[in-house]
């Protein structure tokens, strides 16, 4: 039976070496390539912990300080003629009265010297444009206060805000700077009087987008994204393991299930634009369905997540033992009642770490909700899967793409939001595969 | 492996003369064969696995079937129950009954067979569940219980006849699987039983086990004779010897021998037969 060498009565017609020689000349050759291969690891490790430091500490640096906004303490006298003329409190009246007037005649009370039109203007600008709306929130929420003197704190424009930041240097010449020496010297007034606050910015995570970055919020996005995240897994999670389990367990393996399963293989590493195309094709022009919807983008998404999910899926109902399937048809169980009680539970952590890499790709999806009108600028937080919506990425690409200076950190602060969904998604995926672990 | 092997058997067959000896397949005085096989073939493919295969298995009765690896034996005890059915490519023809019921029949489920032809497999196959759960799954997938009640009394009397209540009465919600693998094997025993089978069949259930969890398999297999007939593949002739009251002889695919295991191992008729229980060849 055995006639290796080194079992020496075995005559094998070869002539006898040392084995030891031979052994240990070949011994350091094994350690030598054995200790090279965990070098290359350790400095792929090494790389990659350095680039993702360097992205995250770039991100975090340039994103941290859109969390706060820079505020002026305002002290506005609400004027009852000014609101409501007639008084009887008609919140039809109240919500079309003009604030703006009174925002700007309290920062003319600040400043009484200021007389010229040029100049007025510019003292405006102080402030942003959400100062109005806040005024008439506090307004509408509480009538009573109508008639009285409040303090209220109104955002700053955007430009203050970033000279606050020091995004804005004074160094800079006066005419290349976005901020003018007079508005630098009233926001200095401003501060020795101490009405200019740096408050955390709720505005950021309560509001949609806004063509003023001091208004412009990520929570429109975020809600897009939940919704459309909904509809991809919604669509994508069943059908995709519904396809594994017959085509694992049911289907006949013949010439069809291969060509299937080369396409499903094909569908994977399709270009997601032309999901998008598909989608603006079939589902918008076809099916006539609501464009820019979370609705239309989660099913686009679902296409481009169900072979992600089936591949996985399928690999992992593969995994389950065969054992386990004789066991229970042994006992008398039904295919079905073998692949619900028995496979689907055991392969379920693999399903769920493919569907978590599905879905993790259709949360940073930008390309195909292009297609589907996902772009367009939305500031009303959608309300439902069929209202106008945006999602994260494509809110940070539309951010990045604008000029203003103080979009770059909310840019950055966008994306620090979509890094933390994605961690929840996946801490939530994390959890669920440890409770459907079984061991044997 | 099962596959591969009977592929061989099926090869080497070809082209080799054998005498089919001489089959004792008429029932004892009293006494109705619970299984009947007829002429029953197996084609893998097209490999044949069995070669017309007559065999009559009397009940509460153990029937060992022995031979050499790839001879079929194994097939055939997964043609009683229809296990084959889940193997891509296999084909069983001749008749099988199973207490007077042919098991080919259309209008015999599947299911209700293995209900009534339980299994226990080479490899202790536990589900990974818990020693209840376990045991109570067939009965629950069978509705064989109205009450919680009831269905811990048939897992615990199940228990019991596997003989394996005293070891793990104090674990019967704990994992099947961090049993000891002697203990799995009587877990699966007890899961068989559970559904009151009245076949048993054991593929080669004790060649994952040391001497000592055998010795209380086959002490239990001989208990277990009162009330079940049991058909066990083994490549052990001691335990064939041990165990069973007849041994069939399978060698390429065909029934060689099939009587008394006394006879069988003191004086069988077919040369083949002897040497291979007396080690020639195997």
């Amino acid at each position: 039976m055995s006639d290796t060498a080194g079992t020496g009565t075995v005559k094998t017609g070869l002539p006898r070496k040392n084995i030891n020689e031979v052994v240990s000349a070949g011994i350091r050759r094994r350690y030598a390539a054995e200790r090279r291969f965990r070098a290359y690891g350790l400095a792929a490790i090494g790389f990659a912990i350095f680039a993702l430091t360097t992205l995250l500490v770039t991100i975090v640096g340039t994103g941290y300080s859109a969390f706060t906004q820079t505020m002026l303490e305002l002290e506005i006298t609400l004027y009852p003629q000014d609101i409501d003329p007639e008084g009887n409190r008609d919140p039809k009246v109240l919500s079309t009265a003009n604030y703006q007037a009174l925002v700007r005649q309290s920062l003319r009370d600040l400043f009484p010297e200021v007389t010229t039109r040029q100049e007025r203007r510019r003292l405006n600008g102080l402030v942003s444009d959400g100062a109005t709306f806040q005024v008439r929130r506090a307004v509408l929420d509480d009538p009573s206060i109508i008639g009285q003197r409040i303090s209220i704190l109104v955002p700053m424009s955007d430009d203050i805000d970033q000279f606050m930041k020091g995004h804005i240097s004074a160094e800079v010449p006066e005419s290349d700077r976005r901020v003018s020496d007079q508005e630098i010297a009233w926001l200095e007034r401003l501060q020795d009087r101490n009405l200019v606050h740096r408050t955390f910015n709720w505005t950021f995570f309560t509001s949609g987008d806004s063509r003023e970055p001091e208004l412009a919020g990520i929570w429109g996005a975020l809600v897009g994204s939940l919704l459309t995240m909904s509809v991809t897994l919604a669509l994508a999670f069943p059908l995709a393991v519904a396809t594994a389990i017959y085509l694992e367990e049911f289907a006949p393996k013949n010439r069809w299930t291969d060509l299937i399963e080369v396409n499903i293989n094909n569908l994977a590493a399709v270009p997601s634009i032309v999901f998008g195309l598909l989608g603006l094709a079939v589902f918008l022009n076809f099916f006539g369905l609501p464009r820019s919807a979370p609705l239309v983008g989660g099913m686009v998404l679902a296409l481009m997540t169900l072979p992600t999910i089936i591949i996985a899926a399928r690999a992992s109902i593969k995994a389950v033992p065969p054992w386990i399937r004789e066991a229970a048809l042994g006992l008398g169980a039904s295919r079905m009642q073998v692949v619900f009680q028995h496979t689907l539970p055991l392969a379920m952590p693999g399903i769920l770490t493919g569907t978590i890499i599905g879905m993790a790709q259709a949360l940073g999806e930008t390309a195909p909700l292009l297609m589907i009108g996902m772009i367009a600028f939305i500031v009303d937080i959608p309300q439902g899967v069929t209202d106008p919506a945006t999602v994260l990425p494509v809110q940070v690409f539309l951010w990045s793409d604008a000029p203003e200076r103080a979009f770059v950190e909310r840019t950055s602060a966008a994306i620090m939001v979509l890094l933390s969904f994605l961690i929840v998604m996946n801490a939530f995926a994390i959890y669920l595969r440890k409770r459907f672990e079984r061991r044997w | 492996m099962q596959l591969a092997n009977s592929e061989n058997a099926a090869k080497d067959g070809v082209g080799m003369p054998e005498k089919t000896g001489n089959l004792t397949t008429e029932s004892k005085a009293g006494r109705t064969p619970m299984v009947v096989a007829r002429d029953v073939d197996v084609f893998y493919g097209d490999k044949q696995a069995l070669f017309g295969i007559d065999m009559d298995i009397l009940p509460n009765e153990v029937t060992a079937l022995i031979g050499p690896s790839g001879c079929g034996k194994s097939t055939f005890l997964r043609c009683l129950n229809r296990m084959n059915d889940v193997i891509e490519g296999c084909r069983v023809e001749g008749r099988i009954s199973v207490d007077g019921q042919d098991i080919f029949d259309r209008a015999l489920d599947v299911v209700h067979l293995r209900a009534r032809v339980g299994m226990v497999f080479q490899k202790p196959n536990p589900f990974p569940k818990s020693v209840f759960d376990n045991v109570a799954y067939g009965p629950k997938i069978h509705g064989l219980s109205s009450s919680k009640d009831e269905l811990e009394e048939i897992v615990m009397t199940s228990l019991e006849k596997a003989g394996l209540i005293e070891e793990v009465k104090d674990r019967l919600h704990q994992p099947g699987t961090g049993l000891s693998g002697g203990q799995q094997q009587r877990l699966c025993i007890a899961r068989a039983i559970a559904i009151q089978p009245e076949v048993i069949l054991m593929d080669e259930p004790c060649s994952a086990l040391d001497p000592i969890a055998t010795a209380k398999i086959e002490e239990l297999i001989d208990e277990l004779r009162e009330n079940y007939t049991i058909v066990i593949v083994t490549h052990n002739m001691q335990q064939a010897a041990r165990v069973s009251q007849r041994t069939a002889f399978f060698h390429l695919g065909k029934l060689l021998e099939f009587g008394d295991t006394d006879q069988i191992f003191t004086n069988p008729s077919v040369e083949r037969t002897r040497d291979y229980i007396t080690g020639r060849f195997g």
